[in-house]
């Protein structure tokens, strides 16, 4: 089933990124190495040179990984029609056994993209490139990422059969159901929604903290992580049966489908970019001391974090009050008071 | 965040002035990359509408289908056979169908003969598709003689020729009494080639499915959502054929772009060194080389599409239809209904953008960190 034009796009993109990334890890390395802006040597000139070329190209390769994401999870939602069994995107998944770890690859990617992406916007700011060597070692981190995740594709698109019964969300995301989904779908849905608001309410307060002070990024991101996981157990455990009117279709995944208005990607995307925004403040967190670094740069890095906690503000609030009115609007009523 | 927006409108301004003084090697450029985002531009929402069309066909069509097999091969249904199907639970109508192929020798063609249950023409009656019209040269009141296998001379008088517009579904079609149908192709009476079943409930269909399979071991049961999946298994698999052979003049054009960008004139070469000379560092250099590929990128995917849009909504994709729509004497004419996927963007952006700007990144960088020393001595 690989002769399809979202996998054979899908395939590029991530086989580009990885192959692009290795590329760049020699001089990632030596940059790691060997970087000092301060030595007028031929190996820094070289470095220089070479660096424009590398954060350019990476630019460019991690941008299109980072959108890959999205089509990853609506191709898998658009081929469940050609599996028997399959409903939505998990179907799709389970088709074979690289379905979920490919998405879990996918996603890590996106986060390490999206950081490195940051940094790399950030130092180009800045005239002493006080993170050149921090996005090296993220970039020679990212590596290993990015091969896995091409690698768990390729065998993903390559397992998939039209002849393998799979079998759909509710074996997945129901009470009774083994592993991870049976128990975030067990979760009692007044105390899941409580501690979701809470916990999204907590980390936007943080996110107002950072935009006020312009410190603070390390606190946010590890707030950010907290939120993104709670927030998506939240989906599972309420924001589903209140958008299926069903309380029990617990499935994060039909939420994408056209049926229900594309409704999850107002969740999701949102969550995704407040997350990577909150973990890029935090790894802008070591630079923004002017003690350390001169203080043109701090300031201009404690200037991207104050924008990054902005948008980090910005998509959990929204998270929080698409939920909420999501559980205001609905039919269904699973709380006395609900 | 003003002033990197005035910054980048400043560089395209200056990049639109570069490239119209290379108008030449430019337009050629474009011409062969707007070719390209054409081709599978074309592909891909001819496909697309195709499937529409496929979706929105099979949405009225029975749930449930099953045909008889004796020793493998299909057989009829007989009223038994529905009788024994019985009352099942979720199916709200259950349905004898009569219908076979007959070939015209004459024409070439194969026709689709078929007897329905209610709304038939009448005896000696006929109701023609407009295919099969078009190909006979018939129209209402005209008299159409079909020679059965047996080798009797059939008349009928056609009292009603189907509209164009049903021609997806009604092209070969011949509609007749029941009582005809069982005397051309001399089959006793009370005998269905197969038999529709609606399911109310589409979490249903596979139960349903499976206690026909219990009451008629013998049948075979065909779902709608089986027909749609190889619908969706075919196209998929014809367009994705057609990209992945397009690929190749995707890399192959990406070659060229890479060549182009890396091969600069004198002239480039003296005009980067000037840039340098008077303060623009290799990043600019490098924005404005990507601002080059951008535009270029922009304004030929724009025309490519726009260009398969016309061809497929408006010249019925007469490039690519012998690939991808398969061919018949009675092949139906149907307008597609125009409509665009984000989706399909998206990933003809990724099949083409992409890999014209990955090929121009290095020729751009090695342009861009020319020495401005070297370029005035014309060292280099």
């Amino acid at each position: 089933m690989i002769f399809q034009k979202s996998i054979l796009a899908l395939l590029f993109a991530s086989g580009v990124g990885a192959v692009g990334a290795l590329a760049a890890g020699p001089h990632a390395l030596a940059v790691w190495r060997h970087w000092d802006l301060e030595s007028g040597s031929a190996r820094q000139l070289r470095l220089e040179r070479r660096s424009t070329l590398v954060s350019t190209g990476m630019a460019l390769l991690l941008t299109v990984q980072s959108v890959a994401l999205l089509l990853f999870v609506f191709n898998a939602d658009r081929m469940a029609s050609q599996f028997v069994g399959a409903m939505c995107a998990v179907g799709t998944l389970r088709v074979d056994g690289f379905g979920f770890p490919a998405l879990l690859a996918q996603v890590a990617a996106f986060f390490g993209s999206s950081v490195w992406l940051t940094m790399n916007a950030v130092d180009g700011r800045c005239r002493d490139r006080p993170l050149t060597r921090a996005r090296s070692a993220l970039l020679l981190a990212l590596i290993p990422v990015l091969l896995l995740a091409f690698g768990l594709e390729l065998a993903f698109f390559l397992g998939l059969d039209a002849n393998v019964i799979t079998s759909c969300c509710g074996s997945l995301f129901s009470i009774q159901a083994p592993g991870v989904g049976g128990d975030l779908a067990a979760l009692p849905p007044g105390q899941a929604m409580t501690a979701t608001f809470l916990l999204l309410g907590g980390t936007a307060a943080v996110a107002a903290r950072t935009v006020h002070r312009g410190q603070g990024g390390l606190a946010l991101g590890v707030a950010g992580i907290l939120a993104f996981a709670v927030a998506l157990a939240g989906i599972v455990a309420f924001v589903s049966l209140y958008v299926y009117e069903d309380p029990h279709h617990h499935c994060p995944f039909c939420l994408l489908k056209p049926e229900y208005g594309y409704r999850g990607y107002a969740f999701y995307v949102p969550l995704l970019a407040a997350t990577s925004a909150a973990l890029a403040a935090a790894a802008l967190a070591p630079f923004a001391s002017a003690r350390e670094r001169g203080p043109a740069s701090a300031g201009r890095v404690r200037s991207a974090t104050r924008a990054l906690a902005g948008v980090a503000l910005g998509g959990f609030v929204l998270v929080l009050l698409l939920m909420a009115w999501q559980v205001a609007s609905s039919g269904l009523k699973l709380l006395a008071h609900g | 965040m003003r002033n990197w927006i005035s910054r980048q409108a400043l560089l395209a301004d200056y990049t639109l002035s570069a490239l119209a003084r290379r108008r030449g090697r430019n337009l050629a450029l474009f011409t062969v990359y707007a070719g390209i985002v054409f081709v599978l531009a074309s592909t891909m929402l001819f496909t697309h509408a195709l499937r529409r069309e496929a979706h929105a066909l099979l949405a009225h069509s029975p749930e449930v289908l099953v045909q008889n097999l004796k020793a493998g091969r299909h057989a009829y249904l007989t009223q038994g056979d529905l009788d024994r199907l019985g009352r099942l639970r979720g199916v709200s109508r259950i349905e004898g169908r009569r219908w076979g192929y007959f070939f015209d020798p004459v024409f070439g063609a194969t026709y689709t003969l078929m007897a329905p249950a209610s709304e038939s023409p009448g005896r000696g009656d006929l109701h023609v598709g407009d295919g099969v019209a078009r190909v006979r040269g018939l129209s209402t009141g005209d008299t159409l003689a079909l020679r059965s296998a047996a080798g009797e001379l059939h008349v009928f008088t056609v009292k009603k020729v189907f509209s164009s517009e049903s021609s997806l579904v009604a092209a070969d079609l011949v509609l007749m009494h029941p009582a005809d149908w069982e005397a051309f192709f001399q089959l006793p009476g009370g005998v269905f080639t197969d038999a529709a079943l609606s399911v109310v409930n589409p979490l249903e269909v596979r139960s349903v499915a499976r206690k026909i399979g219990e009451r008629l071991p013998e049948t075979r049961v065909i779902l709608r959502e089986e027909i749609l999946r190889t619908y969706e298994a075919l196209f998929d698999w014809r367009e994705g054929l057609l990209l992945a052979l397009a690929s190749l003049a995707v890399a192959a054009f990406a070659i060229l772009a890479w060549n182009q960008a890396s091969g600069l004139s004198a002239d480039e070469r003296r005009e980067i060194g000037i840039l340098k000379a008077i303060g623009w560092d290799t990043r600019d250099v490098l924005t404005m080389k990507l601002w080059e590929g951008g535009l270029i990128s922009g304004a030929a995917f724009s025309l490519g599409t726009l260009g398969a849009f016309v061809h497929v909504f408006h010249f019925e994709a007469a490039l690519i239809v012998p690939v991808l729509k398969g061919w018949s004497v009675l092949y139906p004419r149907f307008v597609l209904t125009p409509s665009v996927d984000a989706v399909s963007l998206l990933t003809l952006g990724l099949l083409t953008v992409f890999p014209f700007t990955l090929a121009t990144l290095v020729p751009a960088w090695r342009a861009a960190i020319t020495d401005p020393d070297e370029v005035m001595r014309g060292t280099t």
